[in-house]
């Protein structure tokens, strides 16, 4: 299977090759890349702060123990090597030993055995370390994690942002949970990775310069990042097209996009966005009034026309979804797709219980939290009136506002948008587990429970098996899409924008949430 | 009349409840709004786990009751310290001091390209009030002011960094320029041609309009009529006579609207990524940071004074009947 695999990939190269003419190249040493943030950054350090803002810089100022390719395998990184002994209870890491970190201390284990409790402490994802008792370390350059039961999604938590190796002699005095407020966080940072920062100003830019004691032998190749922070989509487009950023990420609106896909010179794909697993949907609470009973959530699904969102809204630009897992992720299972049928949705309505009176059912509410969903929530609003159901669009104010009518789950039905984060323990589950029911913002929101889903997702944690896994995952999603607590609807369509100029821009899984240190830039 | 010292002693008494008043106010009306910072900071990450994000509305005080937190505020502004940003992990003086120069360098700029700009238009159209250039500068000042300044920006930015390449689209410096002090100045002025003619070009406007019509009434006054009898050339009339005495509602305006300036600016500074104080009011209003918005009002304040004050003195400059009476 995976020489399949590796075959398919060489035939691409090759086809590629062919029809554009261009040899493989050497990658240029030098230059300095000017890429963006699409939001002011609030934290450097990944270890203690998540997000696709962090995450681009953190990833290149901090290391990881694995880096992942773009066919979702782990590659040695900050560790040379690993191994998951066999009951899957300790995963040993053998650290490459002449790492160092950007002040010139070496990078041991017991940084890694440091990091992984200040990751413990401080960051949002519990779930990727919370079976992690211990980190044992025999010797400088050995780190061996403990664990109380089976727990394969680390193999992802080790990757990208999420697991950042940070120096204990710097953060490591006072107390551990203080670190997310750490006054090195966003200056004089000391970091493992490629990169180090050189300066960080508030709103304006983030500057990194090529660590030349990087662990990995002659690279990175660029000298210089410049990440410079531009919040107005509009005014990246017109830097992207007139040459001032030679890269960005995270792009998300269809009508810039396909602007910049008949830009000469540039390059605009959806490839790298598998691991953080963005998705659409429509979220419904489950736990009151009609959306209580699965045939009206159903008759929804039939009456809400995913083609036409795809088609008319995004333009082209975002792909189907069926599951509350990506469809890049190697643990996605296709689903039943709810084709417009608005004779099913009435068929169904009236059977819940709910026949026209007049020309209507009932009523329902519907939220959403920024103004990019504007357009979906109002064409769910006429959808739903075709089959008699009264939607009221409920405006928030702000992000908090709408997040708080979502954890307290004072809503009907909403817009959401939601990331997997990797594996599925980290960013689906959350969204599932009737042991997560409303705790705050994308958490089980909608109050759905399920005691086979739950026992599917605890046996899918500890299923060290892939194969296993995959099965598992397959009647998990199954279910979900069947009982629909969630209406999945389309991928988030993120866009990496980069110019002829840069060579082997970051379309693995992670997006810019991974190291630049192969990236190059031509003349 | 009262004594000097007196006024002073007054004027000064009155600013300090009115901060009290603004800073009082709008810690109660972010109070009021659902939702905290630990949920924007949830947003930032992706999604937080419960847990964490009640140990960070610990952290930060959130979950005291609403006078402890308001009183601790106070005390901490009394002692004259803005406190601590929740959302940046820095103190919001550091964050306020990185951004301020951008925003005085933009807001005095964009006011004194309007009022000069302005001004001469103004006189232009008012010396022929009815001719062609008359009717281009009314229409150029109306079209100034209706247009939605983010807009007029995105014209601008079309216009002349994608079409015509001469202006950066964003930011203020270009960090890969490398050069002396005069190379840095000259790249920090680059980028600043397009944020101040997108802000100027609103108060251009008002300021032309007022213009053209203060001189029009000082052109028929009798003392204008008595400088061309004695036989002065037209540009001595207009300029040093009649321009003078139309000048001092102008500036009065240009005193009021210092304040408008100042909100014009954030979204400006939104459109061209200037790194300002209007770019971090406005995600700081997002992020429901409230410290360091309570901390932009307060400045903001602060410069509004000083440049009514600046006013105050220009005024006195121009019209001598007010150095008189002081």
């Amino acid at each position: 299977m995976r020489f399949f695999f590796k075959g398919l990939a060489i035939g691409a190269v090759l086809a590629a090759t062919a029809a554009t003419g261009v040899r493989a190249e050497e990658p240029r040493k030098g230059g300095t890349l000017v890429s963006v943030l699409n939001t002011n950054v609030r934290n450097l350090n990944s270890a203690v702060q998540s997000g696709i803002v962090t995450g681009y810089p953190g990833a290149q100022i901090f290391a990881s123990p694995l880096r992942y390719d773009e066919n979702w395998e782990p590659q040695p990184y900050l560790a040379e090597s690993w191994e998951v002994s066999e009951d899957g209870l300790s995963v040993t890491l053998n650290l490459r030993k002449t790492a160092k970190f950007h002040d010139g201390q070496p990078i041991t284990s017991e940084d890694v055995a440091f990091s992984v409790d200040v990751i413990k402490a401080n960051h949002p994802f519990k779930s990727m370390f919370a079976p992690v008792e211990s980190v044992k370390t025999p010797d400088a350059h050995t780190a061996v994690l403990k664990l109380s039961r089976p727990h394969p999604a680390l193999m992802l938590a080790m990757s990208g942002q999420l697991m950042s190796i940070i120096p204990k002699h710097i953060y490591g005095e006072g107390e551990i949970t203080n670190v997310k407020t750490h006054p090195r966080n966003n200056k004089n940072v000391v970091g493992s990775g490629p990169f180090k920062l050189v300066e960080f100003k508030n709103g304006e830019h983030v500057i990194l310069e090529r660590f030349d004691d990087f662990f990995m032998d002659g690279r990175p190749y660029l000298d210089r990042i410049v990440l410079r922070i531009i919040t107005d989509p509009a005014a990246r487009a017109i830097a992207y097209e007139n040459g001032e950023l030679h890269l960005g990420a995270f792009e998300s609106l269809p009508r810039i996009i396909n602007r910049l896909k008949k830009v000469d010179g540039l390059t605009v794909t959806d490839e790298g966005y598998g691991g953080i697993g963005p998705l659409d949907w429509l979220a419904m609470n489950t736990t009151k009034g009609p959306l209580a009973d699965v045939r009206v959530r159903k008759a929804i699904a039939y009456a809400v026309d995913k083609n036409f969102i795809h088609k008319a809204l995004m333009q082209g630009t975002a792909a189907n979804s069926t599951t509350g897992i990506h469809p890049d992720s190697p643990f996605y299972a296709e689903q039943y797709d709810y084709a417009l049928d608005l004779e099913k949705a009435a068929e169904l309505l009236d059977e819940a219980g709910y026949p026209m009176n007049g020309d209507k059912r009932f009523n329902l509410t519907i939220d959403f939290g920024w103004p990019d969903v504007k357009p979906q929530v109002e064409y769910v609003k006429a959808a739903l009136g075709k089959v008699g159901i009264e939607a009221e669009i409920r405006t928030s104010a702000d992000f908090p506002t709408w997040a708080r009518k979502m954890a307290t789950m004072d809503f009907d039905l909403s817009w959401d948008t939601v990331f997997n984060w990797g594996d599925p323990v980290i960013g689906v589950h959350r969204t599932y587990d009737s042991s997560n029911i409303a705790k705050g913002v994308w958490s089980n929101t909608q109050g759905y429970s399920n005691a086979r889903v739950d026992a599917l997702a605890s046996m899918a944690a500890v299923e060290l098996n892939p194969e296993k896994r995959k099965v598992l995952y397959a009647e998990y999603q199954q279910i979900i899409a069947d009982e629909l607590p969630v209406y999945h609807i389309n991928t988030l369509p993120y866009h990496t924008v980069y110019s002829d100029r840069v060579g082997n821009p970051p379309l693995g899984i992670w997006a810019t949430s991974s190291p630049l240190d192969l990236v190059y830039l031509r003349e | 009349m009262v004594a000097f010292p007196g006024v002073f002693i007054v004027r000064v008494f009155y600013a300090a409840i009115l901060l009290l008043a603004v800073v009082v106010l709008n810690f109660s009306m972010m109070h009021l709004a659902p939702g905290d910072v630990a949920d924007t900071i949830a947003q930032a990450n992706g999604g937080a786990d419960a847990e964490i994000l009640d140990r960070i509305r610990h952290d930060y005080g959130l979950d005291q009751p609403f006078p402890v937190q308001l009183g601790r505020y106070i005390g901490n502004i009394a002692q004259g310290d803005l406190g601590y940003s929740f959302f940046y992990n820095m103190p919001v003086t550091d964050l306020i001091l990185q951004r301020l120069p951008a925003t005085l360098l933009l807001v005095f700029t964009a006011q004194i390209l309007a009022l000069v700009a302005g001004v001469v238009l103004g006189v232009i159209s008012a010396q022929k009030p009815n001719g062609v250039a008359s009717l281009s500068v009314t229409f150029l000042a109306l079209f100034g002011y209706s247009a939605p300044v983010f807009w007029t920006g995105i014209l601008l930015l079309i216009a002349f960094s994608l079409h015509i390449q001469i202006f950066p689209v964003a930011g203020m410096r270009d960090v890969t320029v490398t050069g002396g002090f005069i190379v840095q100045v000259l790249d920090i002025l680059r980028h600043l041609v397009l944020p101040m003619v997108t802000l100027a070009s609103v108060f251009l406007a008002l300021y032309s309009r007022l213009t053209r019509a203060t001189m029009l009434e000082q052109l028929r006054t009798d003392y204008v009529r008595t400088a061309y009898a004695k036989g002065l050339p037209e540009n001595t009339v207009v300029y040093r006579h009649a321009l003078k005495n139309a000048l001092s509602p102008v500036v009065t305006l240009a005193g009021l609207q210092f304040s408008a300036v100042m909100s014009g600016a954030v979204l400006v500074e939104a459109v061209f990524s200037w790194p300002g104080l209007g770019t971090l009011a406005f995600q700081s209003i997002i992020a429901r940071d409230t410290p360091t918005i309570l901390g932009i009002l307060f400045c903001s304040a602060l410069v509004v004074i000083i440049g009514n004050l600046v006013t105050d003195m220009a005024l006195r400059i121009i019209d001598p009947r007010l150095r008189k009476s002081a």
